[in-house]
């Protein structure tokens, strides 16, 4: 029975870890290119959130009715617009600060995840929103008795899959493309890059864009499998993804996808087995110890200060 | 690019933003739709950008800006600042005494976390949770070990300056953005144990804190046998006013004390470290300053101010409970210190002041507060980095004989 227990929690945490690495992944890459950690990020998973039931509710008005067809329309029309708004929050917000002081793009970041907040609560309303579930089912696996099995839910399995594929786009854009070169070349140095005729703020804007598009996939995957949300998730859902990215040593692509699924198993097995009241006191407590005595994270490189 | 084809373009973005966010909202598994909104407010981001590039290289009047106000002027700004004050209660009703003693208490708590963000440029999200420790401190030894007031808000102004010793000495050693985001863990940390922790702080149906006495002599209307209350004492009609005026009264003080500290501070040796740590923390290394201490010294004033606000806020209520000390609330307290611009006293407390009253002033845009309050620390970064009130350093002045 334990051994079910185990395995129920291993595959809940692995699907909440593929939620954290995806949103985990702006972070990152934000703090990886321009060293400020981008508060209003969690926001912008939400937004995809509404977006997702908003497209949803705009297709069943049309009459759409396979499933399939349904969620590829919706995640492609959620990753477009919430990547406009990734975009927008960059121009906006944190553009005109980039030569500002260290404090500046930071309590812009404070100012425009109250702006979105509001936002959506004053245009969506305040109260919980739901979708009506279109994915059901899932099998069962190792049931030896009738009451003793590991459920794994379709949701859950497209919430993998999906999180796999976009990680392995990713990593083919940075790794292969000249725009994924060129974010590498500005990761390292900036100014170095912009010597050499790179356009640091289009690579700063594309980062942006990828960070949303990557929070979106999470926004679309946790809606169509949770099925409720309000203006508020992308708070927890932020500390915890970047709790993620900084576990994964911030700055590394697959430290944030390694980090979200450590994190994801970690809560999971602490609300299975320990106590499910604290489990956000738990993933807090871990960002908080991690960034006390392992700052650098599992993957990442210890950072040296220059002048 | 062209002014116009900036403007068009703006209009477009704004337009698909605001599309399908404002242009239906959802209604169940349906949608409403409200065909006029993106359509309003692209128009407005068009006008705004239009407006920006236009007004691109005008500048506000230098004559403002240079007049030495703050040396002229101090002595007699102040003097009817604390004369207004001081008459101020026997005015008005007990609505608006309740709301100027709130005043009081954000003045608090954001001239402690102006010493945290506007001096020693620390960048604290969590600074909810020492004004919790504060108010939670003296609500519950209150209740299990019956401590007055009188000892629990020195007590409790302790207990959160620790705390954020505890929690800065770690972590002040690193990378400075890593601050913000421990702090802000931090507060939900506190906010979710008091939260969930029932038997001890009863959870979300709070816990009573008891109004502070005069002197040992409560405000009452039928005191204890044995015991006399304030208005018999001094042989006053008993109205319940007192212990509002009472409580404003001594908080003003408290205030005044503590911007008298902080104006001190800034002059000695350790105000200077900390706004120099804030220019350049290398540099202050190099020149043989220890960071991490005078960092810590930031952070362990600012959290104990936070802890005195915490009390007082306790007492004012006379009941505290985990939805006081959300995230919304050290982000208020935030905008308040960047609003007044950061480091300086006057405009935080004038900031204070007014983000306090207006609200209460106007209900009807109480919907749109947290809304104004993104908008305006968006704008004031990149506008206005030092607040409106730009503050002054505190120059050697120089001996006009000496040339």
């Amino acid at each position: 029975m334990t051994g079910h227990i185990l395995a129920q929690q291993a595959v809940n945490g692995l699907v909440l870890g593929s939620v954290y690495g995806l949103i985990a992944v702006g972070y990152t890459m934000v703090y990886g290119i321009i060293g400020m950690i981008n508060f209003a990020h969690g926001e912008i998973y939400m937004i995809a959130a509404y977006l997702t039931a908003i497209f949803l509710a705009g297709l069943t008005l049309l009459g759409l009715q396979s499933p399939p067809l349904a969620i590829l329309l919706v995640l492609a029309a959620t990753i477009t617009f919430t990547a406009l708004y990734g975009w927008s929050v960059e121009r906006i917000a944190y553009r005109p600060l980039r030569h500002s002081n260290r404090l500046a793009p930071l309590i812009s970041a404070i100012g425009i995840s109250l702006i979105l907040q509001n936002y959506v609560r004053l245009s969506q309303g305040a109260r919980t929103q739901g979708i009506p579930s279109i994915l059901d089912g899932g099998v069962h696996l190792f049931a030896s008795t009738p009451d003793a099995f590991v459920r794994i839910t379709h949701a859950q399995i497209l919430i993998v899959v999906t999180a796999l594929i976009s990680m392995l786009l990713l990593h083919f854009f940075i790794a292969r493309t000249a725009m994924g070169r060129a974010c590498r070349a500005v990761q390292q140095d900036r100014v170095m890059a912009s010597l050499l005729g790179v356009n640091t703020d289009r690579v700063i804007a594309t980062v942006f864009v990828l960070g949303a598009g990557m929070a979106a996939v999470a926004g679309v995957l946790v809606t169509l499998n949770y099925g409720s949300f309000d203006f508020f998730i992308g708070f927890v859902a932020g500390i915890k993804a970047f709790t993620a990215a900084v576990l994964g040593g911030i700055g590394s692509l697959p430290g944030a996808m390694l980090g979200g699924v450590v994190l994801g198993l970690a809560e999971s097995f602490f609300s299975g087995f320990v106590n499910t009241d604290y489990k956000d006191v738990f993933a807090f407590s871990l960002l908080v110890l991690v960034l006390i005595f392992k700052p650098s994270g599992l993957l990442g490189v210890p950072e040296v200060e220059k002048v | 690019m062209s002014a116009t084809k900036e403007t068009l373009l703006t209009g477009l973005v704004a337009f698909l933003l605001f599309a399908p966010l404002t242009g239906v909202s959802l209604d169940g598994y349906g949608l409403n739709p409200h065909w006029q909104n993106p359509f309003l407010l692209a128009g407005m981001a068009m006008l705004g950008r239009l407006l920006l590039v236009r007004l691109q290289g005008l500048r506000l009047p230098v004559g403002l800006a240079g007049y030495d106000w703050q040396t002229r002027l101090q002595r007699p700004i102040l003097a009817v600042v604390v004369i207004a004050a001081l008459i101020f209660p026997w005015l008005v009703g007990k609505y608006w005494l309740n709301v100027a003693t709130l005043a009081l208490i954000y003045v608090l708590l954001a001239l402690g976390l102006n010493i945290v963000v506007g001096l020693a440029g620390l960048l604290d999200l969590g600074f909810v949770a020492f004004y919790a420790v504060g108010a939670y401190f003296y609500a519950l030894t209150f209740k299990y070990l019956d401590l007055s007031f009188w000892i629990a808000l020195p007590g409790g102004a302790l207990l959160a300056g620790l705390c954020g010793m505890l929690l800065g000495f770690p972590v002040l050693r690193m990378h400075g953005d890593y601050l913000a985001i421990v702090t802000l863990g931090f507060g939900e940390i506190v906010r979710l144990v008091l939260n969930n922790w029932i038997d001890f702080t009863n959870g979300p149906n709070g816990v009573r804190a008891p109004f502070p006495s005069f002197f040992g002599l409560d405000f009452s209307r039928h005191p204890m046998p044995g015991k006399s209350s304030f208005h018999q004492f001094f042989h006053l009609s008993y109205s319940p006013i007192h212990k509002d005026i009472f409580l404003f009264i001594l908080l003003f003080f408290i205030v005044c004390g503590m911007v008298y500290f902080v104006r001190r501070l800034r002059r000695m040796p350790l105000g200077r470290a900390w706004e120099a740590l804030r220019e350049d923390e290398i540099a202050c290394r190099a020149l043989g300053i220890n960071h991490v201490t005078v960092k810590l010294s930031a952070f362990g004033i600012g959290a104990m101010t936070g802890g005195i606000g915490g009390a007082f806020f306790a007492a004012s209520q006379g009941f505290v409970n985990p939805t006081s000390f959300t995230f919304m609330e050290s982000a208020h307290i935030l905008a308040i210190v960047v609003l007044g611009g950061m480091g300086s006293t006057a405009g935080v407390i004038a900031a204070a002041v007014i983000l306090t009253f207006l609200p209460e002033a106007l209900r009807d845009f109480a919907e749109y507060r947290g809304l104004m309050f993104g908008c305006a620390m968006v704008m004031m970064m990149i506008w206005r980095p030092r607040g409106l009130l730009r503050s002054r350093r505190a120059l050697f002045q120089r001996e006009q004989s000496a040339c």
